[in-house]
Order: C-alpha cells, then sequence, then structure tokens
C-alpha cells in the first residue's frame, strides 16, 4: 500500500496531464490551473517541515559549537525576526518586512551574482589554457567571438563580427540543438518510467 | 452633370463591396477567440475593425495596417455569437467590408500538436520495445560515461580522506524532470556513501524537493541494511532565495571541505559560483544538467560533467537494472530517427525552393510544433 498507492496516483497523474496538454478546452485547463493550486498548498504544508530542518541543523549547530556556529545563530535570528515582523506587520509595500527585503536581501543577492564575475575570469583563464587540441579550438573561437562582439572587433577588421556571428549560429546552435535532442528525449523517457513505475528512484529505492 | 453624380456614386458603390471579410472561430484553443481574415482586401491605408454583441452597437476593437489580413479577437467570450465589420480607410475615405459572424468554440483536441503526439506514441513504443527486450534477458550494449563511472571513484575517495559528500540537487522545483533525474542519482550516490558509512549532506532549495530527498535518502540506508547511519540532519532545506542558497552551499563547501561535490540538476546563475568554489576547496566535482547555457560553465569547473541526457540516463547505467538500460536503448533509437528525420527535412526544404517541388514545404510544415 505504501508503494502502490504513490505509483498509482503518479501514473493516474500523469496520463492526466498527457491528455491536458493535448486539450485546449477550459475543461482541460480548470484541471491544470486546479493541480497547480494543489502544488501550492503541498509547498506551503511542505515549508513547515522545511522551517523546522532549517531550524533543527542550526540549532545542533549552536549547541555543539561547531565550526562557523556564528551565522547559526546569524540565521535562527534571522528566522524568527523576519518570522515574527512578517506576522505582526503583515507583508504590505510599507512593512518592515519590505524594508529587510529591499535594503539587506536585495543588496546581498546582487553581491553574490556580481562575484560572478570575477568567477567567470578564473574559468575562462583554465578553460582557455591551450593544453591540448579542443582546448586551443576552444582558445581561438572564443577570441573571434569576444573580438567580434565589441566595437575594437569591428574597428580591427569588419569581418570579426561577421565570423563571431556565423560562430555563434552555425557550429554553436548545431551542439546546442544536438544536446537539446538528447534532452527531450530523455525528458520522454524519464517521465514515461515514472508513469508506467519502471523507474522508482524518487520513491527512494526499487523494492 | 447627372451623369457625373451616377460615375460617382457607381464608383462608391462597387468600392464598397470589393472589401471582403470571413469570421472564423480561431483552431485549436479554449474557444476563447475569433479570427477576423480579409479575404478581398483594398488599396487603404489602414483597416479598423469594429465588433458587435447581440442587442448592442458596433464598437472599435483593434486596428491593421495595409499589409495585415488577419486580427484575432481574443475578448470574446465562449458560444455567443459575435457580428463584425471592416472599415478601410484612405485619406477621408471610408470603405465598408461585409458583416461577418462569428461564435467562438472551445476544441477538445489540439490538432496542431498531431505531431507531438506522433513523437511520443513513436518513441514510446521504443522504449517498452526495448524494455521488453531487456525484460527477456537480452544483453544490451550502453556506451561508456566517464562521469558516472567516476561516481564509485568520488564516493572512494571521500571514503578514504573521511570527509564527507555534498550533493546538490539544482535549484528547481519538484516538477522539474532534471531534478527527479538527480534524485534517482541521489538514491544511487546515498546507498554507496551507506555502505561505505561516509556522511553524505544534501542541502535543499525547495521545500518538496527537500522532503523527497529525504525519504529517498532515507530508503537508500534502508535499503542497504544501514538504517542506523542515516543522520536526519544531514538532508536539509535551507532557503528559496537563489543566492542566498548559493552562499549558504558556498559556505558549507568552505567549511566542511567535502572530499566530493556533486551538482546535478537545473541550475542557473548559481553554477559557476558553486563549481568554482568546489574546485578551490579541491573537491572531486561530478556536474550535471540540461541546462545548455550553464554547461560550458561546469565543464571548466568540475572533473567530469553530464551533458544534457546523459543525467537522464544516470539512474539507469548506475543501478544497471535491465528494465532501466532497456529504456536507454530506446533513446538512443529514438535519437538514431530524428537524425534521419532532419536529413530528409533538410532535403525537402532544400528541393521546396523549386517550383515543381514546392509540395514539400508542406511535408516540411507537419515537423513544425506548436
Amino acid at each position: 500500500m505504501q508503494r502502490s498507492l504513490p505509483l498509482g496516483l503518479c501514473f493516474i497523474m500523469g496520463i492526466l496531464m498527457i491528455i491536458q496538454f493535448f486539450s485546449p478546452h477550459p475543461i482541460s485547463q480548470q484541471f491544470f490551473d486546479t493541480i497547480i493550486k494543489w502544488i501550492r498548498i503541498i509547498s506551503a504544508f511542505a515549508l513547515v517541515l522545511g522551517v523546522r530542518s532549517i531550524s533543527l541543523r542550526h540549532i545542533e549547530a549552536v549547541k555543539r559549537r561547531k565550526s562557523g556556529f556564528v551565522y547559526s545563530i546569524f540565521t535562527l535570528l534571522a528566522l524568527v525576526i523576519t518570522a515574527v515582523l512578517g506576522l505582526v506587520f503583515g507583508i504590505g509595500p510599507k512593512a518592515p518586512i519590505r524594508t529587510i527585503f529591499n535594503n539587506i536581501l536585495v543588496p546581498l543577492g546582487a553581491t553574490m551574482f556580481s562575484i560572478l564575475a570575477f568567477y567567470m575570469a578564473s574559468a575562462a583563464y583554465r578553460a582557455f589554457r591551450a593544453r591540448t587540441f579542443e582546448a586551443t579550438l576552444l582558445l581561438i573561437s572564443a577570441f573571434i567571438v569576444m573580438l567580434g562582439m565589441v566595437p575594437i572587433g569591428n574597428w580591427i577588421s569588419p569581418h570579426f563580427p561577421a565570423i563571431a556571428e556565423w560562430i555563434l549560429s552555425v557550429p554553436n546552435m548545431a551542439a546546442k540543438r544536438g544536446i537539446l535532442f538528447g534532452v527531450a528525449l530523455g525528458v520522454i523517457a524519464t517521465s514515461l518510467k515514472i508513469i508506467l513505475g519502471i523507474e522508482r528512484g524518487w520513491l527512494g529505492g526499487r523494492r | 452633370m447627372r451623369k457625373k453624380f451616377l460615375f460617382f456614386n457607381l464608383l462608391i458603390f462597387s468600392l464598397i463591396f470589393s472589401l471582403e471579410i470571413k469570421v472564423l472561430d480561431t483552431p485549436n484553443d479554449a474557444g476563447n477567440s475569433l479570427t477576423i481574415l480579409i479575404t478581398k482586401p483594398m488599396d487603404v491605408d489602414y483597416y479598423q475593425i469594429y465588433r458587435k454583441e447581440e442587442g448592442k452597437d458596433f464598437i472599435l476593437i483593434g486596428k491593421l495596417t495595409r499589409e495585415e489580413r488577419c486580427f484575432i479577437d481574443d475578448k470574446v467570450v465562449r458560444n455567443k455569437t459575435y457580428s463584425y465589420q471592416v472599415i478601410g480607410i484612405k485619406d477621408t475615405l471610408k470603405f465598408s467590408s461585409n458583416i461577418g459572424y462569428g461564435i467562438p468554440k472551445a476544441q477538445f483536441f489540439n490538432t496542431a500538436r498531431i505531431n507531438v503526439l506522433v513523437g511520443i506514441i513513436v518513441f514510446s513504443f521504443l522504449i517498452l520495445y526495448f524494455i521488453k527486450k531487456a525484460r527477456k534477458g537480452e544483453k544490451l550494449f550502453i556506451r561508456r560515461i566517464s562521469g558516472l563511472d567516476a561516481v564509485e571513484e568520488a564516493v572512494g575517495r571521500a571514503t578514504e580522506m573521511g570527509k564527507p559528500i555534498l550533493f546538490v540537487p539544482g535549484i528547481g522545483s519538484v516538477a522539474d524532470i532534471a531534478t527527479i533525474a538527480a534524485l534517482n542519482i541521489l538514491g544511487e550516490v546515498a546507498k554507496k556513501a551507506a555502505q561505505y558509512d561516509t556522511t553524505l549532506l544534501v542541502p535543499n532549495r525547495d521545500v518538496l524537493v527537500y522532503t523527497v530527498a529525504y525519504e529517498v535518502v532515507k530508503e537508500a540506508y534502508s535499503n542497504v541494511g544501514r538504517p542506523d547511519a542515516f543522520k536526519e540532519g544531514n538532508i536539509f532545506y535551507i532557503t528559496d532565495s537563489q543566492f542566498a542558497y548559493t552562499a549558504a552551499v558556498d559556505g558549507i563547501m568552505v567549511r566542511e571541505k567535502p572530499a566530493t561535490n556533486f551538482f546535478l540538476g537545473t541550475f542557473y546563475a548559481e553554477s559557476l559560483i558553486l563549481a568554482e568554489t568546489g574546485a578551490a576547496t579541491g573537491a572531486i566535482q561530478i556536474a550535471g544538467t540540461d541546462m545548455v547555457p550553464q554547461l560550458p560553465f561546469f565543464i571548466v569547473a568540475c572533473d567530469y560533467t553530464l551533458i544534457g541526457e546523459e543525467l537522464y540516463a544516470a539512474s539507469a547505467y548506475l543501478s544497471r537494472e535491465p528494465l532501466l538500460l532497456g529504456s536507454l536503448k530506446g533513446q538512443d533509437y529514438g535519437k538514431l530517427i530524428i537524425l534521419f528525420i532532419l536529413l530528409i527535412s533538410s532535403l525537402l526544404l532544400l528541393l521546396s525552393n523549386f517550383p515543381t517541388f514546392s509540395i514539400f514545404s508542406k511535408i516540411i510544415e507537419f515537423f513544425n510544433v506548436s
């Protein structure tokens, strides 16, 4: 029962969602909207488990004085403060939670994102070390594409933008589409295996 | 004077009736739109589209340029009758069309997706056929995937070094197939980690993924007879904020120094931040995603990368279950069919440029996906 019920539900829902994809009828659209609502409701319940998980992990870290436990204290404080402020003052445009979001979370997220530029430089350095034939090819094509994308490339030679465009739209696009074909088939195969109950890894095993 | 007047009237009359429209129910929709087609256009500056509901007057609902011939009115209610008239405007002159009537109706089947249906049926048949073959015990050749061969080595390395394994199931939701594929691999990795008694850390960004990952790992530990080794706190939820999650995982990598990092699933801008931090800590890294723009980042920063479909093949490859391996074979034949269709379509497309073979363009149209 513990196994056959989820498998049966998965099969029924999988088949219904396939039918839904092929039907533009309002009944089909309504069914899809209902499923989306269910997902939101289930997520809301699962969030309780998520909050429990994060709290237990950080309380444990503080109790055991694990390395970096100070960060755990901050996490727990942030969790409690934002939850209390949200529950007491709501989430309106002038609520304190908005101030926290706009002045702390957004700049922190932007900071993390900006680190990407430095990581790109270090990754590019590693990729462009011409140790093998493939790496040399990569280096040359990247050099041409980069030059073709900036005004100086056009200034050196008007052919650079055209060659860069060709690299991007022909060999690069061909490889990309090849991968996408494989991905699409992989998605269909995995979905089919899950719907038919052949793939049960998501249930935790194949007993 | 009288003759001139008559001639002018006749001219206006002929112009009035030279603009013709047709109102059609838009195919393959939920009954929420009508298509107005100008079947007999005129030399005008632009067209005005008027709509009339039962018991109401005509109202202006949109405009078309002189080149446009089709207007889709998506502000209609299903099963109600509507009348349409198009007025062609040229300088100060107005030319009216006939009045067209239409009732928007909902369709049960989207005929524009017949090609998708055919594709799914053919592909499903192939997969089921090879699964049946595998069930009969036939040996199927599957090519080596070095990234997956390295899983055993990666887990063994962590065991030898006495350090944990970090498994990041991406930042996608549980509805993403790549996330489900990652969770399938997690089960296999968890089994190996349980056998070797190595700590497995699974930070999650999505609460539903967290709950599934928790059960997958717990079940894997039970399956190999090590339920006692399962530690609840090692599979945990962090946050659904993309970069806060990235920062937290980076922090784990820097503090706990895992010997092996798995980045499998759906990734976006955080892919390089995670992979570069992992590389800096000296961990062996195995990544896999179906997000094509992120693949170059993983390739340069990780030791092994599962490219696109390899991520979906991983579960079958690692478990070596004949039924799952059979599906891989089906996938390969699916690719062969696609390759064949691509070659034939390219040839037909080239030929369709010649007027004699213009019929081929209709055949190619069948492969357009809407």
